[in-house]
């Protein structure tokens, strides 16, 4: 029993830190743009088939093909801004919020069946030849892939906090997500700040869907499932900080491993998600935010 | 369009769909105009709550899925079936006045999220609950007509446009608007904003229960959990924003503009039928927020006065009164 729990409180943390990742991105462009990209999960798949191609064509590593995955969804990301998210984020805020919503619905949908089209509706993973090692510390199993997943997320978040914090560009970015009119009046290009911020949002989707493709599955529908933890993980973590989110990503790891445990596996989200509305309804603000990120 | 003219363009409608229901012994355009009317009494039935208060939920099969699950068992076990129907309404209803005051709370987006974890968390539990394949009986198959299902159907629809219309015209509708356009505003009047979100979001949910009901006396066979899909809120949505959010026409012009669109689309386009759909939903939200009900209106108006509208009255009347 004592093993059993151990191996879930694990499993969930590991779990956890691939929800915080997946929620980095969700947080910067709502954060900034305050615009809601339910299309999140979708440009994951997009970036987890990416690696999936590169390794079953090429033989790339999923590693090595991650920068190169990172890059071509910043630049998809630049461009999904200047199509479509540029004309949102032209209303005021209120109306931003909503059309974003609608428009990246529209995208989901769009995505989604692009990729059953072009890509089938199978399930795939990649096997690579350290897919399965893992190493055993007491009691525990830790698989090796999963753990290196939780190691990119901390990366990813430890590297946004110092671009936020010790960069001109974070400066710049930072001030438009208070106030873009005053970021504009003292001189921030706030287009340009938006375009990198959103860019950089889908950049690390996909770096998401690359672990995921290897320490998971991939397959076009997952999207909206990622999208949803990525949700849960920003409302609970608030807006405040990038560490933040990767605590929350993995506080909810934790709860749907230990759920399964007392619930079984069936329950796993069912619960995550009562437990989310729950803490919803007492603290509207989320756990570490304050009410006005 | 002046009243009249809209009354009597109902009406026609209206015979129509019932002689085709009589008279038609093409199964392939009853199955077509059964699933446009479903789609249709659903979607209207979203755009109460998304439509006129304004609050965007994504957890509206949730609703659909209940209705249907209540009909469909207690139908199934012998039950007549208005009264399963009933059962299932009044039941929803309940579930909805519960869920309402917490979902409630929250505002905008987290009214959007909460509603959508509410959706998944109904439909996994639905999957898990009735894993097994709901099928009538063979007896029951042997006898299948398209006319039972295709009159129920017609049914709920012309209760759902009804009460929308009622609604619309009503005190309580013009609350929901005043909450939708400036919930804040509203509240400074006067208006109750929790009280009005809140019948807005029963009465939507009960006649998402009531389209669900349609749907299970419809189907031959089906998954229980499939009536939870999230696949049906979203094409509610799809439908109500392409035809035209918050009017009464809107929502029933969508569904027949989708499921036409779906079934005439050539076989090598069709898998690209969602892609194309999901295309024209974007440009109606970036480009004319009125829908297809918007860009009608606008043609008609240029016919009729041979010149482009005013500028200043085509602001005026966006989401405002189109019927």
């Amino acid at each position: 029993m004592t093993q059993l729990i151990l191996q879930s409180v694990v499993s969930g943390l590991l779990v956890g830190g691939m929800y915080g990742l997946v929620a980095l991105g969700l947080a910067l462009a709502f954060g900034v743009l305050k615009v809601l990209n339910v299309a999140h999960g979708e440009l994951l798949m997009l970036g987890g088939y990416a690696s999936f191609f590169a390794f079953t064509f090429w033989g790339i590593d999923p590693f090595l093909s991650m920068p190169v995955v990172f890059i071509a969804m910043f630049a998809f990301g630049a461009i999904l801004y200047l199509t479509l998210f540029r004309y949102v984020t032209r209303t005021e805020i209120h109306t931003r919020i909503k059309n974003s919503l609608l428009i990246s619905f529209g995208l989901v949908l769009v995505l989604q069946s692009m990729a059953v089209r072009f890509f089938t509706a199978d399930e795939r993973t990649i096997s690579t030849a350290y897919s399965s090692d893992a190493f055993t510390i007491g009691l525990v199993r830790v698989p090796v892939v999963r753990l290196a997943g939780l190691a990119v997320a901390v990366i990813a978040a430890l590297f946004l906090e110092w671009l936020l914090s010790s960069t001109r560009f974070g400066r710049a970015l930072r001030a438009t997500s208070e106030d873009w009119t005053r970021a504009a009046l003292t001189g921030v290009d706030v287009k340009r700040v938006y375009l990198v911020a959103f860019a950089i949002s889908a950049a690390l989707a996909a770096v998401a869907g690359s672990l995921i493709s290897i320490g998971y599955s991939v397959s076009p529908n997952i999207g909206l499932g990622w999208t949803l933890k990525a949700l849960i993980v920003v409302v609970l973590a608030g807006l405040g900080s990038m560490r933040g989110i990767i605590v929350a990503g993995l506080f909810l790891g934790l709860m749907e491993s230990l759920a399964a445990v007392w619930l079984g596996g069936q329950y796993r989200e069912v619960a995550a998600l009562v437990l989310f509305l729950v803490v919803l309804s007492f603290r509207p603000q989320g756990f570490f935010g304050r009410a006005h990120a | 369009m002046p009243r009249a003219a809209a009354i009597a363009a109902g009406l026609v409608v209206l015979a129509l769909i019932i002689g085709i229901g009589f008279f038609s012994s093409s199964q392939h355009l009853l199955t077509l105009v059964i699933q446009t009317m479903l789609l249709a009494a659903l979607a209207s039935s979203w755009n109460i709550l998304g439509g006129f208060a304004g609050q965007i939920s994504l957890g509206h099969a949730a609703f659909f899925g209940s209705g249907a699950l209540v009909t469909r068992e207690l139908w199934l076990n012998g039950m007549p079936l208005p009264l399963a129907v009933l059962a299932a309404v009044a039941a929803t209803t309940v579930a909805a006045a519960v869920v309402g005051v917490p979902m409630l709370r929250f505002r905008e987006i987290y009214f959007a999220i909460g509603t959508l974890a509410l959706g998944v968390a109904v439909f996994i539990t639905a999957g898990n609950l009735w894993p097994g394949i709901s099928s009538m009986s063979a007896e029951a198959l042997r006898n299948y007509d398209f006319t039972g299902p295709y009159f129920v159907t017609l049914g709920v629809l012309v209760a759902t446009v009804a009460i929308s219309l009622w609604l619309k015209h009503s005190k309580v509708g013009l609350g929901m608007m005043a909450v939708r356009d400036d919930e804040e505003a509203a509240a400074a009047t006067g208006v109750n904003a929790f009280a009005h979100k809140m019948t807005a979001f029963v009465l939507s949910s009960a006649l998402a229960a009531l389209a669900g009901a349609a749907f299970a006396y419809f189907s031959v066979s089906y998954f229980p959990n499939f009536a939870f899909s999230v696949i049906w809120t979203f094409e509610a949505i799809l439908v109500v924003f392409i035809g035209g959010v918050g009017t009464i026409v809107g929502p029933l012009v969508g569904s027949v503009f989708f499921i036409i669109g779906r079934d005439s689309l050539p076989a090598e386009v069709n898998e690209f039928q969602v892609v194309l759909f999901g295309l024209l939903f974007m440009l109606v939200v970036l480009l004319m927020p009125g829908g297809l009900t918007e860009a009608g209106q606008r043609l008609f108006a240029r016919i009729s006065s041979r010149q482009p509208p005013d500028a200043n009255t085509a602001k005026a009347t966006k989401g405002k009164e189109l019927v």
